[in-house]
């Protein structure tokens, strides 16, 4: 395992050394210590690695993520795996505002709560919150899957496109054009492999499913150019 | 950007450090607002006595014979201590207006930064290291304050444009955000016959609560009617004689972290500006809910009230 300073050695150094991290390292393993609140720790990785940040971490941590498994032992500040493309992040303790932002792909597990924005443009991520999440979740989410095991904020979903949102506590209110949805076999399945995914010992039976009722402007084909 | 930092000490071990510990919070904001920085500390009182926290840009002439004058002017005891471009003038309570009228007839470079009993405010442009520097920031002890770096968007960077900005008696604002109907905010108080000195948004804001409760709303009540009333973005701290205060806009695009343990609450607009702070590793942290305003007061318990 390599063990790195970022209070000794610093930010650069330090992702420059994760980058630096080819398909078939053999550095596979690596624990940051001392993050104390620093914003882009372990940005923009490409390598099957895994990355334990033991504290908590400031802006935009693991954003842009590939492959890479990046597990936070403490809270996240906003935007962290923001654009993810593939692999795992691991919050264990709450996120600030828009976690997973405009995610392509890959898993983010929140064990705490999500703040606001949590998921907003989503664009084919699953992000798994064992807590709440804030206001303006799935804000023009387009693909992938929210699971919410706990409540969510004001005006969820609000100009959805086909992302799927499951939240098994109360909405406190959804946005416009989201709907709820019937809770099919077929859905049933995909929530059992997230939550399996995310850790969550919730079952799917106690979700209830939000989507997009398409009845906005972009959803009319008179409106196409 | 800009940044917030907050402290309100449980434990009273703690207060002679408490400047020091602010001052490591002040600087790690630098990032958010290299252009000016201030702070608002809650520190001693002298029974039956105020305090006037002054600024000159010319401290040496406008300060040389003011505390001579000002004991001719006013009835009782007088005292100055002088910290680079500041002055903090203790004068009997009954003297406030009296020596605030003096101040602004004879002395027009002299500007009152604070009034209270227990408050004090000190601001200035330039990197908040060195603005802690030049007032001795480490060496303050007091039970809580609050501090701010700015980074200027709505109006010139001044002292003046600085935060903190005196609300009324022992109280303050500091923001992180912009507001966006300040100017017609601005015509509105002026017709009130509100005084208004800058083009400042925040003046506006702490003009507002100033306002609103010379009308008679509480503090509470001034910050959740600034919720309708004020457009714009915004994180507000506000110091009051016994704690602090803090209420987000619905939006809560500016970011805030609080920490709490049984020693202290602190507020940062990052996790950055806490990571020092004795104990934080088992504090309890966590993010202040959109449109809910927070008090934190050494007379009363905390509360929480959705608005």
């Amino acid at each position: 395992m390599q063990t790195f300073d970022l209070e000794a050695e610093g930010l650069r150094a330090l992702n420059a050394s994760l980058h630096a991290q080819a398909a078939d390292t053999n550095q596979t393993v690596w624990e940051i210590v001392n993050p104390k609140g620093s914003h882009a720790i372990a940005v923009g990785l490409d390598a099957p690695i895994e990355v334990n940040v033991k504290g908590s971490t400031g802006y935009y941590c693991a954003g842009m993520n590939k492959q890479a498994t990046v597990h936070v032992h403490g809270s996240a500040g906003p935007g962290v795996a923001e654009n993810m493309m593939s692999g795992m992040v691991v919050i264990d303790g709450d996120a600030s505002q828009y976690a997973g932002a405009t995610g392509h792909g890959g898993t983010l597990v929140i064990k705490g709560n999500a703040s606001s924005r949590c998921g907003i443009s989503m664009k084919g991520i699953d992000i798994i919150v064992h807590g709440n999440i804030g206001h303006m979740s799935a804000f023009m989410a387009q693909s992938g899957n929210l699971v919410v095991c706990g409540d969510a904020g004001d005006a969820l979903g609000d100009s959805l496109y086909e992302a799927r949102l499951f939240v098994r506590g109360s909405v406190k209110s959804l946005g416009a054009d989201c709907i709820e949805k019937e809770m099919r076999p077929e859905h049933l399945e995909i929530l059992a492999d997230l939550l399996a995914r995310g850790g969550c010992d919730a079952k799917p039976e106690e979700f209830r499913r939000y989507g997009s009722a398409r009845k906005l402007y972009t959803f009319n084909i008179d409106n196409a150019y | 950007m800009c940044g917030i930092v907050g402290l309100f000490l449980k434990d009273p071990s703690l207060e002679p450090r408490l400047g020091d510990m602010l001052t490591d919070m002040l600087i790690t904001m630098t990032d958010r607002g290299p252009d000016s920085a201030g702070i608002a500390i809650y520190g001693d009182q002298t029974a039956g006595a105020a305090k006037l926290t002054v600024q000159s840009d010319t401290p040496d002439s406008d300060f040389a014979t003011l505390e001579d004058d000002l004991r001719r002017a006013v009835t009782g005891t007088v005292s100055m201590t002088v910290a680079d471009t500041h002055a903090v003038l203790t004068i009997p309570n009954d003297y406030v207006a009296a020596t605030r009228g003096y101040l602004k007839n004879t002395c027009p470079g002299v500007r009152v930064m604070s009034h209270g009993e227990t408050l004090e405010i000190y601001k200035e442009v330039g990197l908040p290291r060195d603005v802690a520097a030049r007032f001795d920031l480490r060496g303050m002890s007091g039970t809580h304050g609050i501090g701010h770096t700015r980074m200027a968007t709505e109006s010139a960077v001044t002292t003046m444009g600085a935060h903190p900005f005196n609300t009324g008696s022992d109280q303050c604002l500091v923001h992180n955000g912009s507001l966006s109907n300040h100017n017609s905010l601005r015509r509105k108080l002026r017709r009130n016959g509100v005084h208004i000195e800058t083009e400042n948004d925040t003046e506006v804001g702490a003009a507002y609560l100033t306002w609103r409760m010379q009308n008679g709303a509480t503090l509470g009540e001034a910050l959740e009617s600034s919720l309708n009333d004020l457009d714009g973005f915004f994180t507000f701290v506000v110091g009051t004689k016994d704690g602090f205060g803090v209420v987000r806009d619905p939006i809560a695009c500016k970011p805030a972290v609080m920490a709490e343990t049984e020693s202290y609450v602190a507020f940062g607009s990052e996790y950055r500006a806490l990571v020092n702070l004795p104990g934080i590793e088992v504090a309890r942290v966590w993010e202040p809910e959109p449109a809910t305003v927070y008090f934190w007061s050494y007379d009363t318990p905390p509360t929480a009230k959705a608005a």
